[in-house]
């Protein structure tokens, strides 16, 4: 699904991603953790093509989209959440979800503003899906309320049922569960394999609670200051000394 | 099908008060009914880019200028165009062109509209106060330009004598036109992708929405709006020069478009009529003045303080201006809100009561 060959990010003198070899097949849940300053939101940033990277290549489905604009790779089926929330701030809840819908519309800014008969059809098709998204995360009765007014557990699953607005097949998320409590952490667990079966995601996600990244993820790799320094299952990596070293400092 | 009735009604109503100030105003009054139009044009074509792409944009007179010159020089007639041009004799191509004035206004916005797709590229890269010097930049770049090309637009003698096309109902009509292509513009999906650009950029850009393109396409739409408005006031005042272009010009929307509220069409097409008709009404300001004690001997440009203070009290008290980011509805006039207004007031009271 992703493959990323030995991708680097330097900024000026700073390396901030060294050489990350990352694999990812179809309908995986995929860990990224590492402490803070480790370059995971770097590397999203270069996979989302916020960034391009400075060596190194990115492939999705095979193809080669390193450096591409990020536009042009969600189109190919890649969305995100991110860490320091971003929502539209003056739009409401349900037009969040609908900005993401436009780009599998289908249609033009002249069909749009002459509300052609034809975009019409699109623009009810496209409330519907958005609707139904919202219903699954419990958002639908606060469609019309400000997206910004949400408490902040419900502005991280408005983020989520946004990018999947957008219809990817994967999924990146940015510490989906940060600032929640020890029981929403749980239940957004049970949503990412939710959505993961229901939406067939494949799905990369940044997180630092320890309980959700060992409760959900399959495999995962860890980063510390750029440097990938552990790969594997949840068991594997909690047993590894570089990663315990890593967490909780080496006297 | 109820609000529809109601549209029509208010349409026509509207269309009636128009029909009413057209026969019975004096040319003054009516010259300035018409200026409100034509401002109410530009507002909306420079609320398109500051208040909903957030785009900050300050070249706006330099497309009015473009459209300004393109429609007068395509609709005076050869001789016309004999007269103006003492100085130097005009361009053998553009001499003898004269076409119909729907379609001279059409070219005006379309000449505006290709300048800003061509400096769009490169302008749109910068951002914020960066854009705005740029753009403010570009516009005395027109104007200079338009001053030197003797003979294309006879020079700083600007041309004179441009047919007095802008009629009540050509203004009125244009600037009705201009509001129902933002409102429909602005409630479509596309309308939604231009207001994500301008709440994050770097989210809209990872919903999949193409922001340079977005950006571009609202550039050259404003532009569009803004060649078509200079056009009309050219064939209102029926002389333009390069001075009339200045950055004071588009000060003059901005003041409205702020006054009215960055990000509402309602506010804009009230702010445009009530700026303008200020400036007339505000106009005694300029005159000699005689207080009991104290005379003026008149000072010019007076007025322009009254809407500088004006503009310094919606920036530190309302910013959202006039109208916010609302727009007209005709729930507005239902009993519910005036209720509700109602309540605020009263409630604000007891509150300063219960502060005591």
């Amino acid at each position: 699904m992703l493959r990323t060959d030995g991708v680097s990010m330097r900024f000026g003198g700073l390396t901030a991603v060294a050489d990350l070899n990352i694999e990812i097949d179809k309908n995986e849940i995929i860990g990224l953790i590492g402490p803070n300053g480790a370059g995971k939101t770097t590397a999203f940033n270069m996979i989302t093509g916020v960034y391009a990277p400075s060596e190194g290549r990115i492939y999705f489905k095979g193809k080669d989209i390193t450096g591409e604009k990020s536009h042009k790779i969600t189109e190919r089926g890649i969305a995100r959440t991110f860490q320091n929330i971003r929502l539209f701030k003056e739009m409401n809840v349900l037009e969040n979800v609908l900005v993401a819908g436009y780009l599998r519309m289908g249609t033009n800014v002249f069909q749009a503003t002459l509300h052609l008969p034809g975009y019409l059809r699109k623009e009810k098709k496209s409330r519907e899906f958005a609707m139904s998204l919202l219903e699954s995360v419990n958002l639908a009765d606060q469609a019309e309320e400000s997206a910004i007014a949400l408490p902040y557990g419900k502005q991280r699953r408005l983020e989520i049922v946004r990018a999947l607005a957008t219809k990817p097949s994967l999924l990146l998320l940015d510490e989906p569960a940060a600032g929640m409590n020890p029981q929403e952490s749980i239940e957004l667990m049970d949503f990412i394999v939710k959505i993961r079966d229901e939406y067939d995601l494949t799905i990369l996600l940044i997180e630092h609670h320890m309980q959700v990244v060992m409760g959900v993820c399959e495999r995962m790799y860890v980063l510390d200051y750029g440097v990938t320094i552990a790969r594997g299952t949840p068991e594997v990596i909690q047993k590894d000394q570089k990663v315990i070293e890593a967490y909780l400092g080496v006297e | 099908m109820k609000k529809m009735y109601k549209n029509l009604i208010g349409i026509a109503f509207l269309g009636g008060a128009l029909a009413l100030a057209n026969t019975f105003l004096g040319p003054f009054e009516l010259r300035i009914l018409n200026l409100s139009a034509i401002y109410i044009i530009l507002a909306l074509s420079l609320n398109l880019l500051n208040g909903f792409t957030g785009l900050f944009s300050l070249g706006h007179a330099g497309f009015m200028a473009i459209g300004a010159y393109v429609s007068a020089l395509l609709t005076m007639t050869p001789y016309q165009k004999e007269m103006n041009f003492f100085l130097a004799p005009i361009v053998p191509w553009m001499k003898d062109i004269q076409i119909p004035f729907v379609f001279a206004l059409i070219a005006a916005g379309a000449f505006a509209a290709l300048v800003a797709f061509l400096i769009g590229a490169p302008v749109l890269r910068l951002r914020d106060d960066y854009l705005a010097i740029a753009t403010l930049g570009l516009a005395e770049i027109i104007r200079v330009l338009i001053t030197n090309a003797q003979t294309l637009t006879n020079g700083a003698q600007g041309l004179k004598g441009i047919p007095k096309y802008s009629t009540t109902w050509v203004v009125w009509g244009a600037a009705a036109l201009a509001a129902l292509f933002m409102v429909m513009l602005l409630r479509s999906s596309y309308g939604r992708t231009i207001k994500a650009v301008r709440d994050d950029e770097i989210a809209a850009e990872a919903m999949g929405v193409n922001v340079f393109k977005v950006k571009l396409t609202t550039f050259v739409m404003s532009s569009f709006m803004a060649g078509v408005g200079g056009a009309l006031l050219g064939h209102m005042i029926t002389t333009i020069d390069p001075k009339m272009f200045t950055f004071l010009l588009t000060f003059n929307i901005i003041l409205i478009v702020v006054l009215g509220g960055n990000g509402s069409i309602t506010g804009s097409v009230l702010g445009a009529i009530i700026v303008t008709m200020l400036m007339e009404i505000l106009r005694f300001l300029d005159m000699p003045m005689d207080f009991l004690f104290i005379k003026t001997s008149g000072l010019p440009g007076l007025r322009m303080v009254v809407f500088s203070i004006m503009l310094m009290f919606v920036v530190i008290y309302r910013q959202k201006g006039l109208m916010g980011s609302v727009e007209f509805s005709w729930d507005m006039f239902s009993g519910k809100s005036f209720r509700a207004l109602g309540t605020s007031i009263f409630s604000r009271k007891n509150g300063k009561k219960g502060g005591r």
